[in-house]
């Protein structure tokens, strides 16, 4: 029975490794710098280390926004993200996982009668502005610095490609690890209060409950990446950005970056103890962070080739989305409840 | 990934050696020009035989560099560039050539007042050829450098313009058969043209320079 609850957060991280693997390794692969083998090898074992050894700061946020404490509203709730994300992604609409569980989340507060922490949810929707935004300012610096060092270091073109190809896979596999590290909250965070696991030790090395939650929720997500993304990669590589080799690496960088700050622990603690602010840990869109290094790189160029129409779509898409899923989370908990007479909150 | 950057030294050593065998061919030219207006025949086949020879191995050389492009899908962006400056260098190589052939087998009578005048039309292509080719390695590692190179190979390509018209005005001013004037206008437009060649691929160099940005 457990199972079948987790089945939704299954599909949900299923669809989020076949589409957001491909912000990861798209042009890379699409551009056939690095082969789907290797792009799909190095992101698959990548997203589940960082899923479980770093996955546990965003969905603490996401817990803070509602708790969700019977493990039938955590599955509705994942399935209305699940349906969410796939209908719109079927419509060709702009859509992110992240802004689709939030909008579940609240939809089930709404059914629950639970209060929404408007503050968890101000942080949560600030970052969604943030995090394109910041993307596109490391893809200025990056691209800056990148001229800079190929202008006075003279490398043969033959060199320079070869240097991308494994700057590729490594900046990749530090993109899949921030990727798992954020999203997985996303995937898997609604089942966090109601987790079915206890903690486990093997041979010295001791995993929490959560921690082995996690690790179902990754090798869905490594299995979306294996079974479907490759056509999704091909598209993102040929026909939705056409970058440069150096150019895909400074967007999967800033990507990576962004996707790596959402989610540190580590730097929130440095940040903290050196008085610093802090940055929210909050799982973001790996899709809109490289429309925004994208964005940024054409800036960095003069402003060739920006396209005000893909900014509105990432713009429509924080309100679309949400919304969307808010409802849909609201309609399947009212059928589940009252269907299926399940508790869908305590 | 030890192995791999071996083939992407190897692969830089064979596009460099392609390029000095457009230098090379350009020297026997040059000299194989010389020889000729001197009388020197035995030495002028000598020049005609290793220029021949210098073409085919280029060619095959060309040749074993774009499979390898391909079949280990290197530099992906840039690739149709690389392999169309590759083509059109050849070209250039060709042209020396078969120019230097045409001598060997057509033989013209090159009038001494317009001796000095050919041995500076090889000379200035030469030149020309030179500064293609330092504008095709500076492609690969400098690309601010590609622009000087670019402006030579225009201003040599001009003067060999200039100095053809000159053979051509001196040729047919002399009271000479009307067929060995065009003979010798036929070969002052056969030297011409391989600055003509050396510009092509400088024209494809600049669009290949705009496009190869980071």
């Amino acid at each position: 029975m457990i199972w079948l609850f987790l089945l939704s957060g299954l599909f949900l991280g299923w669809s989020l490794g076949a589409n957001d693997a491909a912000n990861i390794f798209g042009t890379a692969v699409g551009s056939r710098m690095v082969r789907f083998r290797t792009a799909a090898i190095v992101s698959g074992i990548f997203v589940i280390l960082g899923a479980v050894i770093s996955g546990a700061g965003a969905s603490h946020t996401l817990g803070k926004l509602g708790e969700i404490n019977a493990i039938a509203g955590a599955s509705t709730v994942a399935l209305a993200a699940a349906v969410t994300v796939a209908w719109m992604t079927k419509a060709g609409l702009p859509v992110s996982t992240s802004q689709a569980i939030v909008g579940a989340i609240v939809g089930w507060n709404l059914f629950s009668g639970s209060p929404t922490d408007m503050g968890a949810l101000t942080k949560i929707v600030s970052t969604w502005v943030l995090c394109p935004v910041l993307a596109g300012l490391f893809a200025i610096v990056l691209y800056k610095a990148f001229k800079l060092f190929l202008g006075k270091n003279r490398l043969h073109l033959l060199e320079i490609d070869a240097y991308t190809r494994a700057a590729l896979i490594l900046v990749g596999a530090f993109g899949a690890y921030s990727l798992g590290a954020n999203n997985i909250a996303n995937v898997m965070g609604v089942f966090v209060p109601s987790s079915p696991f206890s903690d486990f030790s093997l041979s010295g090395f001791s995993f929490s409950g959560i921690q082995i939650l996690f690790l179902v929720g990754a090798i869905a997500i490594a299995v979306g990446i294996f079974t479907y993304s490759f056509k999704v990669m091909a598209t993102v590589g040929n026909e939705l950005f056409k970058l440069t080799p150096v150019m895909a690496l400074i967007v999967v960088l800033s990507e990576s970056l962004v996707l790596f700050l959402f989610a540190s622990r580590g730097l929130e603690s440095w940040l903290l103890s050196h008085g610093l602010p802090t940055i929210p840990l909050v799982p973001v869109s790996s899709s809109q962070a490289v429309i925004g290094a994208v964005v940024g790189i054409s800036l960095a160029r003069g402003g060739r080739g920006l396209d005000l129409k893909t900014l509105f779509r990432v713009g429509s898409g924080w309100v679309t989305t949400p919304a969307f899923s808010t409802l849909l989370a609201f309609i399947l908990l009212f059928i589940v409840q009252n269907v299926f007479e399940l508790a869908v909150h305590q | 990934m030890g192995i791999f950057f071996k083939k992407t030294r190897d692969l830089e050593n064979e596009i460099d050696l392609f390029l000095d065998m457009i230098v090379n061919g350009s020297l026997q030219f040059q000299k194989g020009i010389e020889y000729y207006l001197h009388d020197r025949k035995e030495e002028f086949e000598g020049s005609c035989r290793r220029l021949s020879e210098i073409e085919s191995q280029a060619d095959e050389l060309r040749r074993k560099v774009a499979r390898k492009l391909y079949v280990h899908t290197l530099i992906p962006d840039s690739r149709g560039d690389v392999l169309g400056l590759l083509e059109s260098s050849d070209k250039v190589l060709n042209q020396l050539e078969e120019t230097l052939s045409q001598f060997s087998v057509e033989f013209p009578e090159i009038i001494p007042e317009v001796r000095e005048l050919f041995q500076e039309l090889a000379d200035t292509a030469v030149l020309s050829v030179d500064s293609m080719v330092r504008g095709v390695r500076a492609y690969f590692r400098d690309l601010s450098a590609v622009r000087d190179y670019l402006g030579k190979v225009n201003y040599y390509e001009k003067e060999t313009d200039r100095i053809a018209e000159e053979i051509k005005r001196i040729v047919f001013r002399q009271d000479l058969r009307l067929s060995h004037k065009f003979h010798q206008r036929y070969f002052a437009l056969h030297i011409e043209a391989v600055a003509d060649e050396a510009e092509d691929v400088c024209d494809r160099l600049a669009i290949a320079c705009i496009k190869r940005d980071v």
